[in-house]
């Protein structure tokens, strides 16, 4: 069978578009999550700060205003299928250039510097952080989602001992969104990477936080849950001003690992956790 | 909105600050002044020279904010808060200053909230990540110093209704850990 031509062109008029709908429009899934946390909170600030993030998600939607200014770094998921050939600029320009595009088009705010000590902005947000996959068939499904940095800022990672408990863990990723506080702008989106090595946990975090739903295996559905109910109890709430809504969302992805290491990274997503998702 | 929003104008004095209670919501009219990290960094290095500001800061209140760029027919983008301990080293400089408010998000460390009470000064935080729904607020912004630094230059903001949320006052109230108190 001849493979399927596809060019990279078409690879960044998708990462164009999906940028310009990332910022201006929650995911549908989001923005249930947030109303169903609204439609329970009890703490009357807790309760009027989740009406207007829903309302700015409305403003931001109709009058095509970025949801935050910190209009985020860019990653990118590409899975790629073996079916496909790929023609066309390289890759990688050809997604750098669509970030370029995108954030100068749609008047986004540009917050990438070249370097990391000498810290000159690239004036672009490019480059973008893009995570390429191979899978089956003749398409090219492409996720673009965008962090801010105080969220991201956030993050952690430990490396457990194989024999410690999934209470250890919970206490963990809870104690990590308790140091956090009202830092990244909580109710928060929590991703879960366990197993792995130390990098794969993290990148799972970051891929877990944009899965949505609960988790199929009734083992880690329950971890979920129980995870989330804990938030609840810090009192934390919307932006930390007090409440039960603290978390959004907790999504574990696992994955294998050596039989003397246990990875667990939390990524944690504010309350504006923007992505979607094309297939091409 | 079910809280009691109180309203309230920028410059602030002396009197505004005392009455403010951590926890109380305002709605501010007046003017703001941006900054962030860079700019903070900035008039840290004009005050160790001796040299002048380009703005006066007595009374006013600076918004940690770097906001999107303008679209075509408005004043600003969306101007939410950044995270505010980032800004805790200048604390010292900045209320040195004059200056009576800070707006944020996140809780300061122990030295910025000794410092509110020996200077008289109020940390407020305010909608934070909802930019488009505080962009509307603003009605005017222009660039009053660093202009180089692009979002993160100082600029005068001409606001209305502008939602604030007094988390430190001079008291040693925090709502931040107030909330915490309150757990389950
Ligand atoms: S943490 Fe998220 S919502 Fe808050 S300012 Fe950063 S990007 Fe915006």
């Amino acid at each position: 069978m001849d493979p399927r031509k596809i060019s990279t062109g078409d690879i960044a008029k998708t990462v164009v578009e999906l940028i310009g709908r990332a910022s201006f429009t929650l995911p549908a899934a989001v923005n249930e999550s947030l109303i169903r946390l609204e439609e329970n909170e009890e703490d009357g600030i807790g309760r009027d700060t989740l009406r207007v993030l829903l309302e700015n998600a409305e403003i931001a939607r109709a009058e095509r205003l970025p949801l935050c200014q910190d209009c985020g770094s860019v990653i990118v998921f590409l899975s790629v299928g073996q079916d496909v050939k790929l023609d066309g600029a390289l890759l990688e320009d050809a997604v750098n250039g669509a970030v370029a595009d995108a954030y100068g088009m749609f008047n986004l705010r540009k917050s990438m510097v070249g370097d990391p000590l000498r810290r000159k902005n690239t004036g672009t947000n490019a480059p973008a952080f893009i995570h390429t996959e191979i899978v089956g068939g003749d398409r090219v499904a492409v996720t673009v989602y965008l962090k801010g940095g105080g969220s991201e800022n956030m993050s952690s990672l430990r490396m457990f001992r194989p024999t410690d408990s999934a209470e250890d863990i919970i206490d963990y990723v809870v104690g990590a969104v308790e140091a956090a506080g009202p830092n990244p702008c909580p109710p928060v989106f929590l991703g879960i990477g366990i197993g792995g090595t130390a990098d794969a946990a993290v990148i799972n975090s970051k891929k877990a936080v944009i899965r949505g739903g609960r988790h199929h295996d009734p083992f880690y559905a329950d971890l979920e849950e129980r995870i989330g109910e804990r938030l609840a109890r810090t009192n934390i709430g919307p932006l930390g001003y007090g409440g039960r809504s603290t978390a959004a969302g907790v999504y574990i992805m696992e994955a294998p690992c050596h039989i003397a290491t246990l990875p667990v990274a939390v990524n944690i997503n504010c309350h504006s956790l923007r992505y979607m998702s094309a297939v091409i | 909105m079910t809280g009691e929003w109180r309203k309230i104008t920028a410059p602030l004095g002396d009197g505004d600050v005392e009455a403010i209670r951590s926890g109380d919501l305002f709605l501010l009219s007046g003017t703001l002044y941006t900054a962030r990290d860079k700019a903070h960094e900035r008039i840290s290095g004009i005050v160790r020279s001796g040299g002048e500001m380009p703005f006066d800061a007595r009374g006013q209140i600076i918004y940690y904010t770097g906001p999107s760029p303008a679209p075509p027919g408005r004043p600003i983008g969306s101007a939410g808060p950044t995270t505010s301990y980032r800004m805790d080293p200048f604390t010292g400089v900045m209320l040195g200053l004059g200056v009576k408010g800070m707006i944020g998000k996140g809780g300061r460390d122990e030295k910025t909230r000794r410092l509110l009470a020996e200077f008289r000064a109020v940390y407020f935080s305010t909608f934070a990540g909802a930019g488009a729904y505080l962009g509307k607020r603003i009605r005017e912004a222009s660039v009053v110093a660093f202009e180089d630094l692009g979002p993160e230059a100082v600029y005068r903001l001409a606001v209305e209704d502008f939602p604030l949320i007094a988390i430190n006052d001079i008291y040693g109230g925090d709502l931040y850990e107030s909330a915490l108190r309150k757990r389950g």
